[in-house]
């Protein structure tokens, strides 16, 4: 298990998908965790695998990717469904929950990832 | 429908009518003969009461990207309840209003048109959105030129014959009304972190002056005979002393002459009537400058009367917004605008005891008296001095030296040293007062069919519960500003649209706009507007301007 | 003979303009990845539907008139990628059922909004960053991922009128991940996430002299890095800080954005500088200054009694739900049930959705009422304000059997007026 701090965003790829959701190529563009290479190797982790994403909010299991780019104890999951299962709903009173910067721990799992469909069921 | 007002007490001047017991006939949303109107007509009493025009704003800032984020800056302006929905609109705003807000409030007031005095031209879209959200009045707006990269580029060439074909141009891509100027060439150098205060300041890049700017503007305008003359936001707004930089930019109009109308319209004036050398020695130059402007007869202005109370600055002269920041502290935004100008936006107030603000209101008010009647238009520039709600409180004011006396005693004493307003003994008559807010703006801005009763006109009246043969306007002024907040009738297009505060109908105005495109041959800017587009625009020039089908109900006027 | 058409993207604030279109390829021109995506042909919506069964638009319609109308407190959601003539009519339709109307910038920009309210905001266009600035800094934002053709057409590859070339202007990004926009910034400041107002807070103190109060380190920067950037934006003739959701979603939100304007109004006593949102979406602008000059207010907007009142921290779309405070939704060019919350969307989920979209999304799978729309831009012409508030008429270039959001709104608000009468 590592501590982590949870950035959510846009990426390229989930933006270019946005409007077809219900398909496959949306689940793979936002259904992922990155961590830098020490966190991803602290945890064994091998390409493929998956994670539990625990915070005070909630938790989430998601696909691990390494990001070199990544320092150390941070952690990104792209904007959407997934990321929505852990950040921060509290506004502050602005009307605007806390969409950056949760903290969290992740640990490898071997649960799998619900699809799109199967996560609205459970919320 | 067909309208017989009946028994009114009317005054009319461009008509010359003065306080004369007359019947007015309307049909199809016109003045009509009384011989035209048979059958089914509706009959207003208008006994021991005014009729008079609509009244015409003809400088207020009611629609577009500044007055909105005026509105989304300033919450607390927006709390107050005037109309909870119901068969109209919620209507809510303090001074700052919404679009429906303002349509309703002009209404019962007994205004029926209104023109927004400051467009951005690239944003002219968003201008036209705003005043088609407000009912009631007739409108326009008019796009701002000194400082759009095109001006300053022929102004620098001298090149006279691309400078009329573009002022066409632009003036059909925004579906404005007239030419307006800002603070000419400074709002470039504010670009740079700098102003051009005076006439003959560079401005920075182009290597033209404000002096420059406006003559050649007033020329092509006038060339083109368009409907309304060169509107002019003078340079050096705000500044002690700046009264001479009025009154030279003034003299820039003395060579040009129309037979309809003035060549120059000098707006807010009060913001432009300082005299004095610093804030602790500022003081009023409106005298002066009423001398000069009733001396010619080419020249009008508008008063740009502050009232004590909230008030938001805002207008195109972006350095000055910055400047007013930095001498209130107050918020400011600020919009550069593409290669065309700029604006800004800064919450202020006014109040009594504050010797700069009551020496401004004062200014306003000596402005009103000591110009003839026939040169200066009663205004706010709403919402930099105040409320549009509060022409009649500047109606009375001008009627009544012992209101006057009576509101001196609450001002700051700094302006018994500092104006002439205590000393002037003139009361304006009602006949005055009405040619300031309904006859001299429809000629100043070239409408025939606007600011009086003529056969032919359009059916825009306003009945107030008001005699003018009994009452004394000298000494009931608390009378006087009470009728005119409130028409017993407001008639837009022969339609009864309020009475005694309570709105009756909704009904949707007219967008003027000016053609004079036929005027010019376009060729002669083609490849300009090609490469300047290209290279200093962030969007397409086929994108650009506002196409009539996007507006609710334009209404083109061709300059033959 | 392939007819080409000149477009204007309808995907991100950036809407760009210039964008060739082949008809009959059904491919344009200058798109960016987000740009082809939105015009591609994409799995539609195929009929309004009722409780998953295909219906007439009519009957789709006045079902979800009868749902506002018999809701207490209906929520009206989403707006931002919709044109402004819909969004007009979606803040009349909420006055009329005395609902509340929320827009996409609750959870993107609306921080911005309560910036403006404390301080004012200096910004400026697109085209004065194209012309004039020699120096760029993205706080926050990423936009070779969010907005991917504004470094080109807009901010660092621009060319303008003083600006001849990359080399003659100087580009920082700033943030908390080493992010793709990154690697076209001249200098990349990492800061700890969440330290943004510390960080603005020593530029302030720098820039006006009293770099004695600043520690060696605010927010993972050092002091000498921090001093290097005030100097850098000092001498700059004519800045812009671009911001995004960096600042807006992370802790200090609103405040964030307070300090960076507070930034700005320091340095144009040098300088000259700006400071702009990088707005997300084609409207998200519209759909704030619609219901501004309608009702006074951006977003966060309640009607319950008959006049419009703005609280965020009450009537946001977010606020509402987790309160459990609406019996009823009506969710327009949005998807909240991907884009909320979990504890938001569990409300939703309980309540009658009305859903207006030509795509299905995860909203679509709660909805009770689905109204499938036309696609703006491409199928249905009206008025969107890019991120810098420039109006623009977007375009319709195929016809469709769809109805355009006005048409739907439109019935929907007479089918509405008819049940009130």
């Amino acid at each position: 298990m590592i501590e982590v701090e949870i950035i959510s965003g846009r990426t390229l790829d989930q933006g270019a998908t946005v409007e077809e959701k219900l398909t496959d190529e949306y689940f793979k563009a936002v259904n992922y965790c990155e961590l830098s290479e020490e966190d991803f190797n602290a945890l064994n982790l091998s390409e493929g695998d998956r994670v539990r994403v625990k915070t005070d909010f909630g938790e989430v299991v998601v696909y691990a990717v390494k990001n070199k780019d990544l320092k150390k104890g941070m952690a990104f999951i792209p904007m959407g469904p997934y990321a929505n299962m852990v950040i921060d709903p509290n506004t502050d009173g602005t009307g605007m929950p806390q969409f950056k910067g949760i903290k969290g721990v992740v640990e490898k799992t071997e649960d799998k990832v619900l699809t799109v469909k199967e996560l609205i069921e459970v919320i | 429908m067909m309208l017989h007002i009946k028994n009114g007490i009317v005054i009319d001047p461009k008509n010359g009518i003065d306080a004369e017991k007359m019947d007015i006939f309307v049909k199809n949303g016109k003045i009509v003969e009384e011989s035209e109107v048979k059958g089914d007509v509706k009959v207003i009493d208008a006994s021991n009461k005014l009729v008079v025009a609509g009244g015409f704003d003809m400088h207020a800032h009611i629609a577009g990207s500044k007055i909105n984020v005026g509105r989304e800056m300033r919450p607390e302006e927006m709390r107050t309840v005037r109309l909870v929905a119901g068969k109209f609109r919620a209507s809510i705003g303090r001074v700052l209003l919404t679009s429906p807000a303002i349509g309703y409030e002009y209404a019962k007031m007994g205004y029926t048109s209104a023109f927004e005095a400051a467009q951005p031209p690239v944003g002219a879209l968003h201008t036209h959105e705003e005043l088609d959200a407000i009912p009631m009045i007739d409108k326009a707006a008019l796009p701002v030129f000194g400082n759009w990269h095109f001006v300053l580029k022929y102004v620098a060439e001298k090149n006279w014959e691309k400078l009329r074909t573009f002022i066409a141009w632009a003036i059909e891509r925004t579906k404005g009304f007239g030419v307006k100027v800002v603070n000419p060439g400074g709002v470039e150098a504010w670009m740079y972190g700098g102003n051009c205060k005076s006439l003959d300041d560079e401005v920075p890049g182009f290597g033209v002056t404000p002096r420059e700017i406006i003559t050649a503007l007033i020329q092509e305008t006038e060339n083109l005979n368009l409907s309304h003359s060169v509107h002019l936001h003078c340079n050096n707004l705000g500044t002690p002393g700046n009264y001479e930089t009025t009154i030279e930019s003034m003299k820039l109009a003395s060579k040009f002459s129309n037979d309809r109308r003035q060549v120059l319209h000098v707006t807010h004036v009060q913001f432009n009537a300082y005299s004095g050398s610093s804030w602790r020695d500022v003081g009023s130059g409106a005298a002066e400058i009423a001398k000069y402007v009733n001396s010619v007869d080419n020249i009008t202005i508008d008063m740009g009367q502050p009232i004590f109370g909230h008030a938001t600055a805002m207008t195109g002269d972006a350095p000055f917004q910055f400047t007013l920041h930095k001498l209130t502290g107050a918020r400011w935004s600020n919009k550069d605008s593409e290669i065309e100008g700029g604006a800004g936006i800064v919450p202020i107030g006014y109040l009594p005891k504050n010797p700069i603000h009551a020496l401004q209101w004062a200014i306003g008010l000596e402005l009103g008296l000591l110009v003839d009647s026939d040169k200066v238009v009663l205004s706010t520039d709403y919402p930099n001095g105040g409320p549009f709600t509060e022409y009649p409180y500047i109606m009375a004011m001008l009627m009544s030296r012992k209101m006057r006396e009576k509101e001196l005693e609450r001002v700051s004493p700094y302006v018994q040293k500092a104006t002439g307003l205590a000393a002037i003994d003139r009361e304006k008559t009602l006949f005055e007062v009405i040619q300031m807010t309904r006859s001299l703006p429809a000629r100043v801005m070239g409408l025939d069919s606007k600011g009086h009763l003529g056969f032919g006109a359009d059916a825009d009246i306003a009945i107030y519960n008001f005699d003018p043969l009994t009452v004394d306007v000298t000494n009931d002024f608390e009378t006087v500003y009470k009728v005119f907040k409130t028409s017993a009738y407001t008639i837009k297009g022969g339609e009864i649209i309020a009475m005694n505060g309570e709105l009756v109908k909704e009904v949707w105005g007219r967008t003027f706009w000016v053609d004079a495109t036929s005027k010019v041959e376009m060729e002669a800017i083609e490849s300009d507007l090609d490469e300047m587009f290209s290279k200093y625009y962030s969007l397409e020039r086929q994108n650009y301007g506002v196409e009539e089908s996007w507006i609710k109900k334009p209404e083109r006027l061709v300059m033959g | 003979m392939a007819e080409e058409v000149n477009i204007i993207c309808t995907f991100c604030g950036s809407v760009c303009d210039d964008v060739q279109f082949d008809l009959e390829k059904f491919k344009g021109k200058k798109f960016c990845k987000l740009g082809s995506s939105k015009f591609s042909k994409k799995e539609r919506i195929k009929a309004p539907m009722i409780d998953g069964k295909e219906v007439s638009y009519e009957e789709a319609i006045e079902k979800a008139a009868e749902i506002l109308v018999n809701a207490k407190r209906p929520l009206l959601y989403g707006w931002a990628s919709t044109v402004n003539e819909a969004i007009r009519l979606g803040v009349l339709l909420t006055e009329k059922v005395r609902g509340v109307y929320d827009q996409c910038a609750s959870v993107c920009h609306a921080p911005g909004t309560l910036a403006l309210i404390e301080e004012g905001v200096p910004g400026g266009s697109l085209g004065e960053i194209k012309n004039r600035a020699d120096m760029v800094v993205f706080w926050g934002s990423n936009p070779m991922e969010a907005h991917p053709r504004h470094p080109v057409r807009y901010s660092v590859r621009a060319k303008g009128l003083l600006i001849k070339d990359r080399k003659d202007r100087k580009v920082v990004v700033v943030d908390v991940r080493k992010t793709k926009s990154a690697n076209m910034a001249d200098l990349f400041i990492q800061i700890k996430p969440g330290y943004d107002y510390p960080v603005l807070s020593a530029l302030r103190a720098i820039i006006k002299g009293e770099e004695d109060a600043v520690p060696e380190e605010v927010g993972g920067v050092k002091k000498e890095q921090l001093k290097e950037l005030a100097e850098m934006m000092k001498s700059a003739k004519y800045g812009a800080v671009l911001y995004g959701l960096g600042v807006t979603q992370s802790r200090g939100r609103d405040r964030n954005v307070e300090n960076a304007i507070k930034l700005i109004q320091l340095l144009n006593r040098y300088t000259r500088w700006i400071i702009w949102p990088m707005r997300g979406h084609y409207n998200v602008v519209g759909a704030g200054e619609v219901p501004a000059w309608e009702a006074g207010y951006t977003y966060a907007i309640d009607f319950s009694r008959g006049y419009p009142r703005f609280s965020p921290g009450e009537f946001s779309a977010n606020e509402i739900l987790q309160r459990g405070d609406c019996d009823a939704a009506l969710i327009i060019a949005s998807d909240p049930a991907a884009h909320f919350p979990k504890v938001s969307v569990k409300h939703l989920k309980k309540i009658p959705v009305i859903q207006i979209d030509p795509f299905p999304n995860m909203t679509t799978l709660l909805s009770d009422v689905v109204i499938p729309s036309a696609v703006a831009g491409l199928e249905a012409e009206g008025t969107a304000y890019r991120m810098d508030g420039i109006p623009f008429r977007v375009k319709k270039i195929v016809d469709t059997e769809y109805w355009s959001d006005e048409k739907i709104l439109e019935l929907m608000l007479e089918k509405v007026n008819e049940l009130q009468r």
